[in-house]
């Protein structure tokens, strides 16, 4: 119900939104929790395991209870906490885990059945019969288990990321953060304040009492506006600091527009914040832990000090008489605050025999609340007092407080341990703490007004002196100090059933029945009885248990031990860690320079690695990519054709010893290589194993081009500079990978020379005398334009590749397409590149897997036994020597039309299908148009040696199974004649 | 992580990809007697100590140095970065 | 105490009070025959099969911690044997096949799910190294299907196939794949180890071994001597800093690897999703949370805890193979240690040192391995020969150059 008057709510403004279907209506400043309190509705959800009738226990991000699905289709948004959910106008809202109804919930037969469903019964039994697992118990629970159910649609809502540094994060905007925000910016640190209520203020918005002689929302409202008029502070309502992590890098995630009913035009919905700070300052205040005792679920019991919050800052209690437990002097608060708000209040029951007198309010020292009634919310509460008899009394809502535990969760991010207070009794924050974090205010369990804007300021005092600032101590204003007196109260005896956890369901007994079978340790607790591994990840739930099986074990709180708190501090959604990389945007998207012209010719695309490259270029007519593929390949040994091979990696290796350089990183010579000439080599691994293949051609006598394949640029380029820096520091040798500076293309086939002349300018010479097989030089093309030139040829046909500066890539393609028109010149992409590679027998990725060697490759002879070059030495171990090694060989289906998959193993013919008579596997695999036929390269033991052998091409994964004969890899053209034509 | 560059001041460790043991440096000697027992010790055992670390990043995303990071593997901290360069010539590599 | 639904309804009716604790506390005795460093699923697994198929006596299992405190309880739950090399296949499609009698075994259900698991591809290189994956399942007789877009929009239909910027293409499914209770697994095996006679000593740090004459007599503790017949290994996370208290250098370097768990849902994802385009797998827990992981974080760390940029690399792929899950929110991430191997693959080996066994270097593949690790470690300890399927397993394999490198990475751990 709504109080009459008072609340930092906006009354004269009303705000309609919907929960399960029914309209409500509350104000701006309203939570979806205080908006349906006001209504009169207490029941907002169903519990995880027994389905209980759920209300709102706390006041904040905490809230383990009053979970709920917010809106709908695409932006539904599962397990959402109403006492955080801001209200707008049209919000909608709808109960989860609950069917057909909240009110009426079918599975709260779970809660009948709850002596049965005690921790860990699961691990008891459902064992019978095996199969019976997957097909009936498991999907049983997993349909019982869950909590709020999402649609699949997308997301709708863009997210943002951002970087954010400063000399000071102050997180939480309590007395605290306010007063160390104010010391630190006054002193003109660069400071972000990061708050992750809407309002800042923290408990100063919750409570009575006043700063100076104004009310304490009042003063925080002025500390706010004084902040927001200093230019070096950036303010962060609505922002949650979900991490810290190392070297004062905090995590953050701000809600902008979820307190809206979409976001602005152009506007994201959250955004992760990476903050970078010098130094950090943890003012998150405290949490109030509750009491256990039998039936304290109910809806309608609520956190004291939320139910205090309640009255003073949203005006709103969840029903007309109240009581409040407690075994603090802070529950006397909750009861004055509630009867100076008009609330009816039916007693103070304290559990302490000499709680000390409440004005205006009945005192039930010594007493305990034993039991509780209401189906669906809270109706009665059975107190049992100091003289041992009981009262029952008629309330709809009951304010429990066990005391306050820091909220120290970011301190254990780098998982230091809390220390045990006995003055407070609570954990606080451990000397361990995240380097450059420092904590103030109830975090530290200085739990008064006055310790909070006193720890603020000094801790903002220390803070500027580590950063060389200086600051003034400001004076501070009068606060209350009253002292914490607390006498330590965890749970009431009895035999029902009294919670722990909340949401999981956790009681008393379970953590009973843990200690009776051994799990005694806090992790096996945890884990066994799954105490503090719901959504608010123990904030309400953990000390509680801890406490109680402290009891259990005649052990200290403190020996008993605790759990740490990880990272986020509440939960975030992926969205909101993705940012804008989702869909198309996942990864960045790398163009070669003639993808344009490409996309005009109609070319299919495919992703290698970041790159986009040209697949096939389909005719008009063909209705089967082969049909393209096979035409590219035609055309081009017929005549000519052209390829885009930007994507290649290429390192320019400068200085005088560039040779000596190459020399250690090929395993292959490469000391003797003439400048204008190009040499294929091979990079080992420190291991052994064959890195990458390519080229390095000698532009001059202190200038090489390397090139490397597409996958491997930037390994293989990290690991030159490796080399270059690490290993031999004093080789005069520079590197740069200059891959997207230069456009490149292989223009192949029996005309491609005469295609050339068209286009190289006159002055160079490009006959097959002065520019033979592996020749190199720099020219000039189409008149004047820089050039590369190299006499390459991956097809196997006489073939060179072209490279021009990136920003003429467009302008050359078209111009070799114009040029080549009258040779029929064809464009031809990555799959009849596959196909005349594997006719000839390159070894591409397939092959250069990262598990074979040299000699595995053919190349075995490369490896040079006269210099020390990277892997040589390791590649002569004996387990890459092996006499039954593995060779690259050529394989062909005895009938040529049998389709080989690529991933077909190879058995003899006739040989059982097992594992021991596996002889080799196909590495790549396709149709050869020139030999119409399929033809494979592929690994088989011993291999060069069992040419002409036939053995079987087995895919059972696939259900294929082809005689093939091994043969040659070298499909086409085996002495490299057309290459030299 | 932030690891200061000992040229370019504080990077973010996302700029930077890890290689591992800065003792990569000291790569054998390939053509002696017992290279393949050096080379096996060198490319694969390692102290992997729970402690202080010197292990070598790449500025990958940056200026290309080799940095040698000391660091500590149970805390995270970082006490001290260097050139790669400097490392290897101190401990004797050169040509 | 054998446990049934019938001693459930019983208990139940009788207050609860016949459960007995699952493991004794026993005080480490003077010496036995087989101790066990490290108490986690493959120290006490190994102890279990040691008493049970071995047929050893006199066996202790010492932990510095409290059982099942690591590796075990920190992974993301998945098992299967879909592995390439000759050196693993056998390896873990003979774990899978313990897992599939386990709970009747250990008379404990550790939720044994077999909901299957499938890695997508999206390339047709991707897709012949997978065929050729799956061949090799097939020969080593696990079990492998090649699943195409129609098979996956049916069992995944809220996969992005549309908009993906890497397409999907296909999947490699093994169907006997799955998730299991991971805590379940250290207790099941604790419990069965326990009552046939292992003594699991908890919070008892090995500070060091007594080597005499090459030859390893027991273990230091913060207890006192242990003295051993034989001393076995099995600390993931904690191998190097073990084995150097016995002068050995390993080819492991120890991550972090962060793992993930969201809100409970109600069931979306019906077996176990590796995405084959970014660092991203996922599945759904009987509770509800979409469990999810990705890549390590990529240097050398035993702080149990990683930064923010893996875990936004993980949402990345998340969102990537999901876009439906944008509003559903990570509720907790965790770090555990890995000893990356210098190959990705373990080592189940005696050591230099007589006497002293090692089990380690699982890289991420542990968890599933534990059945036979444990089996594999006992059979070594008790017959000081390797079992047929761990042959490939050995320390000095890199020495001599047969490595079992499945992802052809060579010797850079963390990039296995």
């Amino acid at each position: 119900m709504r109080l009459k008057t008072g609340g930092q709510i906006d009354r004269s403004t009303a705000l309609r939104f919907q929960f399960d279907g029914r309209d409500y209506c509350g104000h701006p400043g309203d939570t979806l929790a205080s908006a349906l309190m006001a209504n009169g509705v207490r029941l907002m959800g169903r519990s995880f395991k027994y389905h209980r009738p759920r209300g709102v226990l706390s006041a904040g991000s905490e809230e383990p209870n009053a979970l709920v699905m917010l809106r709908s289709g695409g932006r539904c948004e599962p397990n959402s906490r109403a006492t955080v959910a801001e209200l707008f106008d049209g919000l909608q809202a709808r109960s989860q885990n609950a069917w057909p109804g909240l009110k009426f919930d079918a599975l709260a037969i779970n809660d009948r059945l709850s002596n049965f469903l005690t921790a860990g019964f699961y691990y008891k039994t459902f064992m019978w019969p095996a199969a019976f697992w997957e097909k009936l118990y498991e999907p049983m629970i997993r349909r019982a288990a869950g909590l709020g159910a999402i649609t699949t649609a997308p997301d709708p809502d863009a997210y943002d990321k951002g970087f954010l540094h400063c000399d000071l994060l102050v997180i939480g905007a309590g007395p605290a953060g306010l007063m160390a925000a104010l010391t630190a910016a006054r002193a003109g640190a660069r400071v972000i304040l990061a708050d992750e209520d809407f309002r800042m203020g923290g408990r100063l918005n919750a409570e009575s009492y006043g700063i100076d002689d104004i009310a304490g929302a009042d003063w925080a409202a002025q500390a706010v506006a004084e902040l927001a008029s200093l230019p070096n502070i950036r303010l962060m309502s609505r922002t949650t600091v979900i991490g810290a992590f190392d070297h004062g890098i905090y995590g953050a995630v701000e809600r902008v527009a979820d307190h809206l009913p979409t976001p602005p035009e152009g506007k994201p919905r959250q955004i992760l914040w990476r903050i970078y700070s010098k130094r950090a300052i943890l003012c998150a205040g405290a949490l109030e832990r509750p009491i256990a005792f039998a039936n304290n679920d109910r809806p309608g019991i609520l956190s004291a000090g939320a139910l205090r919050a309640y009255a003073n800052r949203w005006a709103v209690s969840p029903a007309e008489s109240v009581a409040v437990f407690t075994n603090n002097d802070d529950g006397h608060r909750t009861a004055a605050d509630l009867v100076a708000r008009g609330v009816k209040l039916a007693a103070l029951i304290d559990t302490r025999a000499d709680a000390p007198h409440c004005p205006g309010v009945e005192l039930l020292a010594g007493a305990q609340v034993t039991d509780t009634s209401g189906r669906l919310g809270l109706r009665a509460i059975t107190v049992r007092l100091a003289n041992g008899q009981a009262r029952k009394l008629k309330v709809g809502a009951l304010g429990v407080s066990g005391g306050w535990n820091p909220n120290l969760a970011l301190t254990c991010h780098q998982r230091a341990r809390p220390l045990w207070d006995d003055a407070i009794a609570a954990f606080v924050p451990g000397p361990d703490l995240p380097s450059g974090m420092a904590v103030a205010g109830a975090a530290t369990g200085a739990f008064s007004t006055h310790a909070a804007l006193a720890g603020g300021a000094g801790m903002a005092m220390q803070a500027l002196a580590d950063l060389g600032m200086t600051g003034t101590a400001p004076d501070l204003p009068r606060a209350e100090d009253t002292p914490t007196r607390i006498t330590p109260f965890w749970h009431v005896a009895g035999n029902k059933r009294a919670w722990l956890d909340l949401q999981n369901d956790v009681t008393v007994k379970d953590v009973k029945l843990a200690h009776q079978e051994g799990f005694r340790a806090v992790e096996h607790l945890k884990r066994y009885t799954t105490l503090g591994m719901a959504t608010d990840q123990g904030k309400t739930s953990n000390m509680g248990g801890l406490a109680v099986m402290a009891e259990l074990t005649g052990q200290s709180i403190a020996q008993t031990g605790t759990t740490i708190f990880r990272p986020p501090y509440t939960p975030v959604a992926l969205g909101t860690l993705a940012g804008r990389f989702t869909g198309r945007e996942f990864r960045p998207t790398r163009l070669t320079p003639s993808h344009h012209w490409a996309v005009e010719q109609g070319a299919e695309f495919v992703e290698v690695g970041q790159w986009l490259r040209a697949q096939y270029f389909p005719r008009a007519g063909e209705t089967h990519w082969r049909e393209s593929v096979d035409r590219e390949v035609l055309a081009t040994r017929g005549s000519v054709g052209v390829c885009d091979v930007t994507t290649l990696g290429k390192i320019d290796v400068q200085g005088r010893d560039g040779a000596a350089f190459l020399n250690r990183i090929y395993c292959n010579g490469f000391a003797k290589l003439a400048v204008g000439r190009v040499r294929y080599g091979v990079m080992l691994r420190e291991d052994g194993i064959a890195f990458d293949d390519g080229t390095a051609a000698r532009l001059a006598e202190d200038h090489f081009v390397v090139t490397t394949t597409t996958a491997n640029a930037v390994p293989v380029y990290r690991h030159m500079e490796f080399a270059r820096q690490c290993l031999w520091p004093d080789m005069d040798v520079q590197l740069i990978s200059t891959t997207e500076a230069w456009a490149q293309y292989a223009i192949a086939g029996p005309n491609s020379r005469k295609l050339l002349q068209k286009i190289v300018d006159a002055e160079f010479d490009i006959s097959n005398d002065a520019f033979p097989f592996m020749a190199c030089a720099e020219i000039t093309v189409c008149k004047g334009c820089p050039a590369r030139l190299f006499r390459i040829s991956f097809s196997g046909e006489l073939a060179y590749e072209l490279a021009v500066p990136a920003r003429y890539g467009d302008a050359l393609i078209r111009r070799i397409m114009a040029e080549g028109a009258e040779f029929d010149i064809t464009p031809y992409g990555t799959e009849a590149l596959g196909v005349m590679r594997i006719e000839k027998g390159h070894a591409a990725g397939s092959e250069l897997n990262g598990q074979t060697t040299a000699l595995n490759l053919g190349l075995g002879r490369m490896v040079s036994t006269r210099k020390d070059s990277i892997g040589a030495v390791l590649s002569r171990r004996e387990g890459l020597n092996m006499p039954d090694a593995p060779h690259l060989v050529g394989l062909r289906p005895l009938n040529p039309q049998s389709r080989i998959p690529a991933g077909a193993h190879l058995l003899e013919i006739g040989a059982q299908m097992v594992a021991a008579n596996d002889q080799g596997y196909l590495s790549s695999a396709c149709y050869s148009p020139c030999l119409q036929s399929y033809i494979a390269l592929g690994f088989v033991k011993d291999g060069q040696k069992r040419l002409g052998h036939k053995l079987r091409a087995l895919s059972p994964l696939t259900g294929e199974d082809v005689e093939v004969e091994i043969v040659s890899p070298h499909f086409i053209d085996p002495q490299g004649e057309r290459l030299r034509a | 992580m932030i690891i200061d560059h000992p040229l370019l001041g504080p990077c973010d460790a996302q700029e930077f990809t890890y290689k591992g043991d800065a003792c990569l440096i000291d790569r054998p000697e390939g053509l002696g007697d017992g290279a393949e027992a050096a080379f096996h010790d060198y490319a694969y055992l390692r102290d992997n100590p729970a402690g202080l670390h010197r292990e070598l990043w790449f500025h990958e995303q940056g200026d290309r140095s080799w940095l040698v990071v000391t660091r500590n593997t149970l805390t995270h901290e970082i006490v001290g970065v260097e050139l790669a360069r400097d490392v290897a010539r101190s401990r004797g590599r050169g040509r | 105490m054998r446990y049934s639904g019938f001693r459930v309804l019983k208990e139940a009716l009788s207050g609860h009070k016949g459960w007995r604790p699952l493991w004794r506390s026993p005080d480490p005795q003077p010496a036995y025959d087989i101790v066990i460093v490290g108490g986690g699923g493959h120290g006490l697994a190994t102890a279990y099969y040691l008493a049970r198929e071995f047929r050893q006596h006199r066996i202790a299992v010492i932990e510095k911690g409290w059982i099942g405190g690591g590796n075990v309880g920190r992974n993301t739950t998945i098992i299967r044997s879909n592995y390439l090399l000759d050196g693993n296949e056998p390896f873990y499609e003979y774990s899978l096949k313990l897992w599939e009698g386990l709970e009747q075994e250990l008379n404990y259900n550790a939720m044994v799910s077999q909901r299957g698991i499938v890695n997508l591809f999206h390339s047709d290189a991707q897709r012949d190294a997978y065929i050729r994956r799956g061949n090799a399942m097939i020969l080593h007789g696990a079990d492998a299907e090649l699943l195409d877009l129609a098979a996956l929009r049916r069992e995944y239909p809220f996969v992005d196939f549309d908009n993906a910027r890497f397409p999907i293409k296909g999947g490699l499914a093994q169907r006997r794949g799955g998730t299991v209770r991971h805590d379940a697994v250290a207790w099941g095996y604790a419990r069965a180890a326990d009552a046939l006679g292992v003594d699991i000593i908890q919070n008892c740090q090995v500070t060091g071994f007594r080597i005499e004459n090459g030859r390893c007599l027991g273990v230091e503790t913060a207890r006192g001597h242990i003295g051993a017949g034989k001393v076995g290994v099995a600390v993931a996370g904690s191998s190097s800093r073990v084995m150097a208290q016995a002068g050995l250098r390993l080819p492991i370097e120890s991550h972090v690897l962060q793992a993930f768990v969201s809100e409970g849902l109600k069931p979306v994802l019906p077996g176990v999703i590796t995405f084959g385009a970014g660092h991203f797998y996922c599945s759904q827990s009987d509770k509800g949370g979409l469990v999810f992981g990705g890549d390590l974080d990529g240097y050398n760390s035993y702080a149990q805890r990683g930064n923010l940029p893996v875990i936004e690399d993980v949402a990345e792929g998340g969102m990537a193979l999901f876009p439906g899950l944008g509003r559903v929110r990570l509720l907790r991430a965790w770090g555990g240690v890995m000893d990356m191997s210098m190959d990705g693959s373990p080592i189940i080996d005696r050591t230099p040192v007589e006497q002293l066994y090692f089990n380690g270097g699982w890289c991420y593949g542990g968890f599933k391995a534990t059945p036979a690790a444990g089996m594999c470690f006992a059979h070594l300890l008790a017959t000081d020969s390797p079992h047929p399927t761990a042959t490939a397993y050995r320390l000095d394999r890199f020495a001599r150059g047969f490595m079992i490198d499945e992802k052809g990475m060579g010797a850079q751990p963390n990039l296995h």
